[in-house]
């Protein structure tokens, strides 16, 4: 056990530090709304340049090439949450796609995407999920039929989230019909705008439209836009979900929250009491600590197990769920402390922090269900992590 | 940075746990709970001749000069077989006696002092009880000390928050719902104090994390037994483990399980390197391992059905050991306010 840091890694840390505080100015606020905003895409492609992001991504793909060093990515997400000042971009296409790709992809399709998704100038959207195959995500049916140098696809996506905004689509389709569930799966990317394509935006109880409906006829689209190999993209797909889960618990992202939220009861009164002075709210903030900080920890036992190429074990696979919950969490208390002005929501002179904390506690609740729900990785956890047998498959009747 | 267990703390653990599976069966534990004297001291005997007492006492004084959280990984070990023992109050007597004079360290170490431990004063005074301090000496009671049968000083606190190390005194048993451990209420008349410290020195947090630690280890024993028992018993046909009602409540107690253990290991090893932190982390860990200690004794106890609720697998002595656990040196609440306290949440 050793978490002091050498020189060299403090000397970092307050170079980041020093680079996030003095450039505050240049980050985007709530009210920069909208993916491809002007301030959002400077102050990414800054991160950028300054090794803030896309840290370990070859410079050739529009990366800062850095050798991949675990401890420095970890210092600049711990100064991302203790600064509280705008985090990087992230999104289906930095966060899954990427990664994929640098893993998979072919060179062409590195050399394509990769710049222009870092940089926040190509959103993607992510089409796994059917009507009739969410948590049973290998039952999906959406068919791609070959012809020639092509595939037609036809069928539906659901839940397509940020579709309506999104250039390119990273797509789950159904190339071998007569394979077994998991075999006859191919991993695509075509551009939104193809001709066939349908985007019927859902909206969601935060409001928004952020998700969609997507359907698609007689779209033809080139077989070149297949990652790794075709009928192999149920694997391809596992390596992506890895990387959604990843992102879906960070404990910095939570330990940002949870300072956020001490803020926010330090500074607000009721009837001329500071919130934090009232027990029962300050007792239930200091439990939520409590597992943040266990949150946090465990994420550093996650960090030690990568860095020497070990698998984390259940302490990896336990972080979506609680992760997720804990935001959730957190986001509830400070409704709860808000009390009567917590419900307000939208805009209006009492609305607080730009009402994202109505916004988060209900999108939270679509994370705990997105990429897996929480019953889902409670089946992880359980089959793989604790060796528990798997549920019989059901009896032909 | 390594956080992960060094291959010596990892040893430690295992010679520990490799002794208790071999000298604390639930057998064993069973005949302690029910009065068995012998049983009960050849169990603290063979736990002495481990070394263990004197884990926490600087080299210089004759100890292992090993930090807190290879104490905490020992306690871990003690509550996992949930084995009495006087572990924990040598461990904090060894954490503050340094302050009060040499010879008391190297006391702890040899065994020749032999240290039970009385902290409510400072963490829950209770109006019937209260211990005040007069020239040098103390008088009055004080409830719920965990006192070894062979101990020779007490290190008891003072309404005032003072600390001393007392050697005369009466006890009367209490009897608590965890027969294993036994508890006193201390009677002090006018007893003078062989050394005394102004402040309570970490005495409380050491014992708060310490006690966060033995609920980590009973709370995996338990979670570990619901995933064994869930494998076997079979039901409708089945191994009950194969029903996803069953999966999910196990794959519940390991999410809180691992980030708490983590967190045990950062709170110990802040408490060791002088982090400004470290008592904040000594209190939230106290409370969480509560909290996910309650939660992984309801839980497991229900995996195991009526069996679990019946003394035949003695699963009860678990529980109880996460319930007393709980309650002793304040409540979760008491110690988020600690917490909140330290932060300035709320004024001291
Ligand atoms: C905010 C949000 C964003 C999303 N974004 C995208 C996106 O961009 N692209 C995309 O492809 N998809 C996206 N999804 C879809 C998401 O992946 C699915 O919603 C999710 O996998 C669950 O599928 P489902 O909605 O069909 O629920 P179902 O699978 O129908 O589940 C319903 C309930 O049954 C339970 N259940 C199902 N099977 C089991 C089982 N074997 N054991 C125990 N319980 C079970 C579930 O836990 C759940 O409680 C998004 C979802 C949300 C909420």
């Amino acid at each position: 056990m050793e978490l002091s840091l050498s020189p060299e890694y403090e000397a970092f840390r307050q170079d980041v530090n020093r680079i996030l505080t003095e450039n505050a100015h240049l980050a985007p606020g709530p009210e920069d709304r909208g993916m491809k905003n002007p301030k959002r895409l400077a102050w990414q492609k800054f991160l950028i340049e300054k090794g803030l992001t896309a840290r370990t991504i070859p410079k050739e793909y529009g990366g800062y090439g850095a050798e991949p060093d675990l401890l420095k990515s970890r210092i600049i997400a711990e100064e991302f949450a203790r600064t509280g000042i705008a985090r990087p971009m992230g999104g289906q296409g930095i966060s899954m796609l990427v990664p994929t790709l640098l893993e998979l992809g072919t060179p062409e399709q590195k050399e394509a995407y990769i710049r222009p998704t870092l940089h926040g100038e190509m959103i993607w959207c992510q089409g796994y999920s059917e009507p009739g195959a969410g948590s049973d995500l290998a039952a999906l049916r959406t068919a791609a039929v070959e012809d020639g140098d092509d595939f037609i696809i036809n069928g539906q996506k659901i839940w397509t989230s940020t579709a309506k905004q999104a250039d390119m689509i990273f797509c789950l389709v159904r190339t071998d019909p007569d394979a077994k569930k998991h075999h006859g799966i191919s991993y695509v990317l075509f551009p939104m705008d193809t001709p066939g394509i349908e985007v019927r935006p859902l909206v969601d109880m935060t409001e928004n439209a952020n998700f969609n409906e997507v359907f698609f006829t007689d779209v033809r689209v080139p077989q070149s836009g297949i990652v790794f190999e075709k009928n192999k993209g149920w694997q391809v797909a596992n390596a992506t979900l890895t990387h959604e889960r990843g992102m879906l618990g960070d404990p910095n992202a939570t330990k940002a929250r949870f300072l956020e939220l001490v803020e926010l009861m330090k500074k607000e009164t009721m009837n001329g009491e500071r919130l934090i002075d009232n027990p029962l709210l300050r007792d239930r903030l200091v439990k939520l600590q409590g597992e943040v900080y266990a949150m946090q920890a465990n994420g550093l036992r996650v960090t030690t197990a990568r860095l020497k190429q070990e698998s984390a074990g259940l302490a990896g696979l336990i972080v979506k769920l609680q992760g997720c919950e804990l935001n959730h969490q957190i986001a509830g208390l400070a409704i709860d402390a808000l009390g009567e002005l917590g419900i307000l929501y939208g805009d209006g002179d009492h609305l607080r922090a730009d009402g994202s904390w109505q916004w988060r506690y209900m999108y939270d609740l679509g994370l705990i269900i997105g990429g897996g729900t929480a019953q889902i990785q409670k089946n992880i956890i359980s089959e793989r992590g604790l060796g528990m047998p798997r549920e019989p498959k059901p009896a032909k009747v | 940075m390594e956080f992960a267990l060094s291959e010596d703390q990892r040893m430690l653990q295992d010679s520990i746990s490799g002794f208790l599976k071999d000298n604390a069966s639930l057998d064993t534990i069973r005949k302690i709970a029910d009065g068995d004297a012998d049983a009960k001291a050849t169990l603290a005997a063979g736990l002495s001749e481990m070394g263990i007492m004197g884990l926490h006492v600087p080299e210089a004084a004759g100890g292992s000069g090993l930090g807190l959280l290879e104490a905490c990984l020992v306690q871990e070990a003690l509550g996992y077989a949930v084995t009495p023992s006087g572990f924990l109050a040598a461990t904090v007597a060894a954490h503050v006696l340094p302050n009060a004079g040499e010879a008391y360290a190297e006391g702890v170490a040899t065994g020749d002092m032999v240290f039970g431990l009385s902290l409510t004063e400072l963490s829950s005074r209770r109006d019937l009880a209260g211990l005040t301090l007069k020239d040098g000496h103390v008088s009055g009671k004080t409830l719920l000390a965990m006192v070894p049968d062979s101990a020779t000083h007490v290190l008891t606190a003072d309404t005032d928050g003072g600390l001393h190390v007392v050697d005369t005194w009466s006890a009367t048993a209490m009897r608590t719902i965890d027969r294993t451990r036994t508890f006193q209420e201390l009677g002090f008349d006018h007893a003078k104090c062989e050394a005394s410290m102004a402040q309570a020195d970490g005495a409380l947090e050491a014992a708060r994390l310490l006690i966060a630690a033995d609920t980590l280890g009973a709370a995996q024993a338990m979670l570990d037994k619901a995933v064994e028992y869930a494998k076997e018993r079979k039901q409708f046909g089945r191994v009950i483990g194969s029903f996803q009602a069953v999966k999910h409540l196990c794959a519940e107690m390991t999410a809180k399980l691992e980030p708490a253990r983590a967190l045990v290991w950062h709170a110990a090893y802040a408490m060791d390197t002088g982090d400004p932190e470290a008592a904040v982390m000594a209190n939230l860990a106290k409370a969480h391992l509560a909290e996910v200690g309650t939660f992984v004794a309801k839980t497991s106890t229900e995996v195991h059905g009526g069996m679990g609720f019946t003394d035949l697998l003695g699963l009860h002595y678990w529980f109880k050991r996460i319930g007393v656990n709980r309650q002793l040196f304040g409540s979760p609440e008491q110690a988020r306010h600690s917490a909140a306290e330290l932060q300035g949440f709320v004024a001291a």
